[in-house]
């Protein structure tokens, strides 16, 4: 089987800081880090590769920079990896991004032979769209199976895979023919630990980078020209209101303390039986002290 | 590639009605809601899009929640969601009657679809947004969603491409009172599509334990977090939310150690809510948590580290032991609430028709 895998380097929001003045992402000293959805995308690739052959090729656009991330999934047992890597795809959205991930795959295909899946994470820490890999699919005229919390069974002579998702309150069954592109999370599979001749195979591996000219992307189509949406303004989110009212009693008397907690919202009518009148998505407005 | 779209051919909102069944995914209505303010801000109809098999009655449902059309698509392809069949019922009519807003729930089959659907029309796609408005001298939607996490927002246009589309996430708008005297325009289209034109198939479909919902629903909401050091623990919560007929959720902490399942996560990859009260019990208020739950009625935290963050968003704190403060309050509520329930006029519970008992 060929299989790609589409992966990003992401800053690992939980350390990054904004400026509170501009507004703006502090970059230096955050991490980058590969999108921990798309580890398990890598993971479900190389033990389909494990069981029926074939190769798994990491393509990831981004910085240069992004080699890193190349390397890490090369380590876990991709085969190949190719950096989509051009000034002008800077500041693309998810238009413009899965624009350039098509054209990469179709290269990919011209020069390897079809691929039969593509994996993509089910969303990116920073974008935090989930649109890439449904929006790769329609461009690649895939089918597209989305939120897949396992891989039930895979038939590549008879072109058909099996999987299992789970939406909002639903687990499906769903059968697709191949190829296909498959969106998957952590509920998927444990990513393993890198061997030891795998990260000095990764450590070694001659990276290809492939340029917009390369991909004969049409100019006007990439970036932050061929993107239909464009950040207005961005802010730090207002505080949500002017305090706390503390309770006394915690520590000494929790009794009492409940007792005056009682008090207070069956005063604001958040309790006790007068829910009718004021429903909750009208008590945003409730003020204390 | 962008296509050389006249915006001003683009006129009306649309929102997407999605369901089950037949039976409509809460968000759609309060989807309605948001679009009848954009609606009357641009002087346009707000229009429902359902598609389904027999699904027909989504439509009446869709004018009490204040659309004044419903184009709808009633083929047994569509009983099931498939995205295919979907997404290419969705794409005709936008190509057929061209909104210039288009709305869905970020909800996976409403992520999905609009991924699809977006790419398919070129039109700009926003997600996960929690606030919706509109320029009414551009015409412009300014749809503005956090990111990196919740530390920033940003509001995000799409000046030349149209449909402009958002997703909006579940719990975030407020639901319109539904008025089921409203009547509108039923707008029907077929989909030329034959069972041979689709790939995929849904073999099987289980609902799973435990309504998912019933926490977006829950009017209170009791909240768990690392305090409570081990997964039996939970049981003082669910006590509490038992006798305030309220659901039980979790911050990622809580989850990830095994003390709850998921679908109880509230937070930037959890669930939004939006209850009356919510009680943020042993949660030190980490933004990814905050995020989710700050725009509920009323925050209650019982934390016993007072300089914990959670106390910079609530409203109400008890600062000490959850292990003590929780029975206290548990056993308070409980002898104070004995008379309400009786006379609480659904009888389900002493907070409301909406809320839910437990939390499962
Ligand atoms: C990309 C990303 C996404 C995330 N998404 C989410 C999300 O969706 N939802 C979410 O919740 N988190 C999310 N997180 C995690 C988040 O950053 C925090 O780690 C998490 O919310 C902390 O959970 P907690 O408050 O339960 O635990 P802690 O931060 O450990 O807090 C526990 C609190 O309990 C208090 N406590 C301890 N013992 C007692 C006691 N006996 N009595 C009273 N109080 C006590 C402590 O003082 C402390 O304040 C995300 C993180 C990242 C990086
Ligand atoms: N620049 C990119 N390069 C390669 N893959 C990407 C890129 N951006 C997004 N993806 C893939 O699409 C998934 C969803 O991203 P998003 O739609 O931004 O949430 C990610 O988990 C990746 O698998």
């Amino acid at each position: 089987m060929n299989i790609a895998v589409c992966i990003k380097q992401v800053p690992d929001t939980a350390e990054v800081r904004i400026d509170p003045k501009t507004n703006t992402m502090v970059r230096e000293g955050v991490p980058a880090i590969v999108n921990p959805d798309d580890l398990h995308a890598v993971e479900a690739a190389v033990r389909l590769k494990e069981r029926f052959g074939g190769r798994v090729t990491i393509l990831t656009m981004g910085p240069p920079q992004a080699d890193k991330s190349l390397r890490r999934a090369l380590s876990l047992g991709a085969d190949d990896a190719v950096l989509i890597s051009d000034k002008a795809f800077a500041a693309a959205d998810t238009f413009a991004t899965t624009y350039v991930l098509a054209l990469a795959v179709n290269k990919l295909q011209a020069e390897r032979g079809p691929v039969d899946l593509v994996f993509c994470g089910k969303q990116a820490l920073d974008g935090d769209t989930g649109q890439v890999g449904p929006g790769l699919a329609r461009r690649l005229g895939l089918p597209v199976l989305s939120y897949v919390t396992g891989i039930r069974s895979v038939d590549p002579a008879g072109r058909e895979i099996v999987v299992e998702r789970k939406l909002d309150g639903w687990r499906e069954v769903l059968q697709s023919r191949l190829p296909a592109l498959i969106t998957v999370g952590k509920e998927l599979n444990e990513v393993r630990y890198a061997s030891l001749p795998d990260m000095l195979r990764a450590a070694e591996y001659r990276l290809v980078t492939w340029t917009a000219a390369d991909l004969g992307a049409d100019p006007n189509s990439v970036g932050l020209r061929g993107s239909p949406t464009k950040v207005s303004r961005s802010f730090t989110p207002p505080s949500r209101r002017g305090g706390v009212r503390l309770i006394p009693g915690g520590d000494t008397d929790p009794r009492r303390a409940a007792a005056a907690l009682a008090d207070v919202l069956m005063a604001h009518g958040v309790i006790g039986g007068r829910g009718e009148d004021s429903p909750a998505r009208a008590a945003t407005t409730v003020r204390v002290g | 590639m962008p296509r050389d779209v006249n915006p001003a051919d683009f006129r009306g909102v649309w929102v997407y009605i999605e369901h089950r069944d037949g039976i409509a995914a809460e968000v759609s209505w309060e989807l309605l809601g948001a679009g009848r303010g954009l609606a009357d801000s641009l002087g346009v109809e707000l229009a429902g899009v359902v598609l389904g098999h027999q699904v027909e009655p989504l439509a009446a449902e869709a004018f009490a929640y204040g659309a004044d059309k419903v184009y709808l698509v009633d083929d047994p392809l569509l009983a099931e969601f498939r995205v295919e069949a979907h997404a290419r019922a969705f794409t005709r009519l936008i190509e057929t009657y061209r909104p210039e807003i288009v709305l869905m729930g970020a909800t996976p089959c409403g992520r999905e679809l609009s991924g699809t659907v977006a790419t398919a029309v070129a039109a700009g796609l926003t997600a996960d947004t929690t606030e919706l408005a509109v320029n009414p001298e551009n015409r412009l939607l300014e749809a503005t969603r956090p990111t990196f996490g919740g530390k920033l927002l940003a509001t995000i246009v799409c000046e030349r491409w149209r449909p402009q589309m958002a997703t909006v996430r579940p719990g975030v708008m407020p639901r319109p009172e539904p008025q089921f005297r409203r009547g509108g325009s039923v707008v029907r289209a077929s989909l030329d599509l034959s069972e041979a034109d689709l790939v995929t198939r849904v073999l099987e479909r289980i609902r799973e334990p435990g309504r998912a919902d019933a926490l977006e629903k829950a009017e209170v909401v009791v909240a768990g977090g690392r305090g409570l050091g081990d997964k039996r623990n939970f049981a003082l919560l669910h006590e509490l939310a038992e006798v305030l007929g309220g659901a039980v959720a979790a911050t990622r902490a809580a989850v990830d150690a095994g003390w709850i399942s998921r679908d109880h996560q509230v937070g930037q990859t959890g669930k939004t809510v939006r209850p009356r009260l919510y009680f943020a019990i042993g949660i030190s208020g980490a933004i990814q948590h905050v995020v989710g739950m700050q725009q509920s009625g009323l925050i209650v935290a019982v934390n016993n580290d007072a300089s914990a963050p959670i106390f910079e968003v609530a409203d109400f704190g008890i600062v000490g032991d959850l292990f003590r403060v929780v029975p206290a309050l548990t056993e308070e509520f409980r002898n104070r609430l004995r008379g309400a329930v009786g006379s609480a006029s659904s009888g389900t519970g002493p907070v409301g028709e909406r809320s839910d008992g437990g939390g499962g």
